[in-house]
């Protein structure tokens, strides 16, 4: 394994493992602020408890992306110094707004989560709103300066070197829209449905359970309208990276020679080495309508790209035919749910909704993660787009996977940790606060070594 | 000394570390006292240190990261130079960041049998003990001059033998003692009268002392192992000033706890570790990695500097309050609100 693959890998596994509590971090904040809000405003048995079972998934998702997160903004050095010292004075500026973004999430998260008896009500569920607009802010100042990696601007390069530097201008770069709104719909939709799917789960068990149709509904609230929305952003997206990543946009397509009528691709293999793509689905023409607009629109296929600037076409095709039929599932699931709630009816009731939510719990969070893989492997071999190569921007030390090894390991461990713990402690705690509400089934449930 | 615009972010940067390392600092020391409890009430002070922290620690950790965004965006060239010539131990200092905070928050919120209890306690406490000697040693390595100036040789010369000096270990060791000094005085104020305050009075004078002899520890190998260092701590009157009343206040403090006179101990030790921290970044002066980078050399254009400088005052005017707010509201640990 040669260190810049190693570093890449470390990366990869580092952000991978981050974007999921950073997913939670803005998502959970904001069901956790719904569930107190409905149950200040009612008197229903079936409302307690819910914000205290969501504090604590939070508070525990929080913490392991707080440190996770400390990891990366190292790691930004300790792995890519050349990027770092590079880049750095350009993208400063959302890092350090990003800091301060995350400083008032971690205060009010820690007023919220021990504040109970200890503020008013109004003020603990401002403390809320804080977490969750404090974290979907820091969300975007970060998806901002990645943006500006696929987009760069802000700056003119001299001799190798960046001149003229503009951060104002870099912050405003063409992506940072696109992406912002993508990634942040991305994350409402992931942690939402995720957390509809666990509690549609409990609901087909034990279809009486008014506290997990509750906490079902609480979830819907921000996963349908998130799911719905995400299809249109995507389309934004796509626009954006095919007009200025062209490399990006042939890889996610799999589209290999510029032509015109290009068709619409779904599956497939693609052979860079031979240009083809094999036992792939084609709706005629249909790329080309959806991009130009005209049956007969040309798109710049892999062929025009340089050997030596394309990315890793398998990967990224593969990556991002995966999140979009996740994200479409998504999409279809929650038009049922929307479509049962405008005629009267709560999905509770319509098992089969019930069960492709459940199905469709995990799909969120994979396609967050097969989305950073089409944007990340899909920018390759760049890490500035067509300015600065990763290559060139990796640390002269030797040795990496030493360090890959540890910390996978580390976040293998932790990953296993944080299941076991929202499961055994959070989804099926049978402590105080569900009296009440604990039903056969979960009362069935034996209880579990250590608790 | 001209007050120059890299000069000004080098002075927010130490800042912001000196707040690291009172609150930030003060939250691994609670750590080593959860590993060091002992006695008859063993559980009490492990209860107590986890109220006092439970609230706060996640917002303190933020300091190091304002410290780093700082550092990568005003001084690109100074990050790089770190990062590489400290990428083994900043490696192994992050494991210990992730431990501790993850063992901390499982302990929270898992099973409240003893065992599962202790497990993460032991990650917890064991962490928050490696975790300060790690980046003692960075800050050693720094303060040695050694970053930058290996640049040939094998990978020992290059990446292990400029931290893994006396001085730096030293350092590392003084770090330690230094957070556990401060756990332990922060704890007699927020510890109910009686025993347990006491526990931690003991801890505190204990800590102290050890403190002290690893200054005069370091003092001693700073002369070969820091010379730039060494040198901007001796020489010159404003030095000789900085260096004795740093004793003094810290006499007053051991003095202070002595007496039993712990809100005024408190403000002492801040002081004392802000008075220790300055002091070293005086005696650096003018380097930001000294004898390869000056504070000017490394710096990033003016118009990134400028534009820093009003995000971090922006930022500082939404921070202020929200601390503010986050300490009254937990004045006294947390144990009423759980």
């Amino acid at each position: 394994m040669t260190d810049l693959f190693a570093a890449r890998s470390q990366m990869a596994i580092s952000l991978g493992f981050h974007i999921i509590f950073a997913v939670a971090g803005i998502g959970m904040p904001a069901l956790m602020v719904i569930a107190l809000w409905r149950r200040l405003r009612t008197a229903a048995a079936a409302c307690r408890g819910l914000p205290q079972r969501d504090a604590k998934g939070t508070a525990i998702l929080f913490a392991v992306g707080a440190v996770s997160g400390t990891v990366l903004s190292f790691e930004l050095g300790l792995l890519w110094p050349q990027f770092m010292e590079w880049a750095g004075p350009i993208i400063g500026m959302p890092f350090s707004l990003e800091g301060f973004a995350f400083f008032t999430e971690a205060i009010f998260l820690g007023i919220y989560l021990y504040g109970w008896d200890r503020i008013s009500k109004g003020a603990h569920l401002a403390a809320g709103v804080m977490v969750a607009v404090s974290g979907a802010v820091s969300g975007i100042f970060v998806v901002i300066a990645n943006a500006w990696m696929n987009a760069p601007t802000g700056f003119e390069v001299v001799n190798g070197r960046p001149v003229n530097i503009d951060p104002i201008a870099a912050l405003a770069n063409d992506a940072a829209f696109t992406q912002t709104l993508h990634m942040t719909l991305a994350a409402y939709t992931a942690c939402a449905m995720a957390v509809a799917g666990i509690h549609a789960w409990y609901v087909r068990r034990d279809p009486g359970n008014a506290f997990h149709r509750h906490a079902l509904t609480v979830a819907l609230i921000v996963g349908v309208p998130a799911s719905l929305l995400q299809p249109l952003s995507g389309d934004l997206s796509a626009r954006h990276v095919a007009k200025a990543q062209p490399a990006k946009f042939a890889a996610m397509e799999a589209h290999m020679h510029t032509s015109a009528n290009v068709p619409f691709v779904i599956g497939g293999i693609p052979n860079a080495e031979t240009g083809e793509l094999r036992y792939a689905i084609e709706i005629p023409s249909a790329l080309s309508v959806l991009m130009t607009g005209r049956a007969d629109g040309v798109i710049t296929g892999m062929d025009q790209i340089p050997p030596d600037e394309r990315p890793p076409i398998a990967v990224v095709h593969f990556a991002f035919q995966l999140m979009v039929a996740l994200g479409s599932y998504l999409m279809l699931v929650a038009a049922a749910v929307a479509f049962f709630y405008l005629r009267g009816r709560h999905v509770a009731t319509v098992p089969w909704v019930l069960r492709a939510l459940v199905i469709g719990a995990p799909f969120g969070m994979i396609a967050v993660e097969a989305g950073w893989v089409v944007t990340e492997v899909g920018r390759q071999p760049w890490i500035v787009h067509g300015i600065l190569r990763t290559a060139d921007a990796v640390t002269p030390v030797p040795g990496l996977v030493v360090p890959l090894v540890g910390f996978t390991i580390l976040y293998v461990f932790l990953g296993v940790v944080v299941l076991a713990l929202l499961r055994r402690q959070i989804i099926r705690a049978p402590g105080g606060e569900l009296e009440g509400f604990v039903t056969r089934e979960l009362r069935a449930v034996p209880p579990l070594a250590g608790d | 000394m001209l007050l120059t615009l890299p000069l000004v972010l080098a002075g927010v940067m130490v800042v912001c570390l000196t707040l690291y390392v009172v609150m930030g600092g003060a939250d691994f020391g609670g750590g080593v006292w959860d590993l060091l409890a002992s006695g008859p009430r063993k559980h009490q002070q492990r209860a107590l240190i986890a109220d006092v922290i439970g609230p706060i620690w996640e917002a303190n950790h933020v300091w190091l990261i304002i410290v780093v965004v700082i550092l990568f965006t005003a001084f690109p060239k100074a990050f790089s130079a770190l990062a590489i010539g400290l990428h083994v131990p900043l490696s192994l200092m992050l494991v210990g960041v992730v431990l501790r905070g993850s063992a901390f928050t499982f302990r929270a919120y898992d099973s409240r049998r003893d065992a599962v209890q202790r497990r993460w306690g032991v990650i917890f406490a064991g962490a928050s003990t490696v975790t300060p000697v790690l980046l003692g040693i960075c800050a050693g390595a720094v303060a040695s001059g050694a970053i930058g100036a290996a640049t040939t040789g094998d990978f020992a010369a290059r990446y292990l033998w400029p931290w893994l000096t006396g001085f730096a270990l030293v350092t590392g060791v003084l770090t330690l003692t230094l957070f556990a000094f401060l756990a332990a005085v922060f704890l007699t104020v927020e510890a109910p009268e009686g025993a347990l305050r006491e526990d931690f009075r003991r801890r505190a004078l204990g800590a102290g002392i050890a403190l002290a002899l690893a200054a005069l520890a370091l003092q001693f190998l700073a002369r070969d192992g820091a010379p730039h260092v060494y040198e901007g701590l001796t020489r010159g009157p404003l030095a000789i000033a900085v260096q004795v009343s740093t004793a003094l206040v810290s006499l007053a403090c051991f003095i202070a706890l002595v007496r039993r006179r712990y809100r005024g101990a408190r403000v002492l030790a801040v002081v004392q570790v802000a008075m220790i921290i300055w002091g070293w970044a005086l005696a650096q002066h003018p380097y930001i990695v000294p004898e390869t980078l000056t504070i000017d050399a490394a710096a990033a254009p003016t118009v990134t500097l400028r534009l820093l400088v009003i995000a971090l005052s922006v930022g500082t005017v939404i921070l202020v309050p929200s601390l503010w707010y986050l300490f009254r509201v937990f004045r006294g640990g947390s144990a009423g609100g759980r």
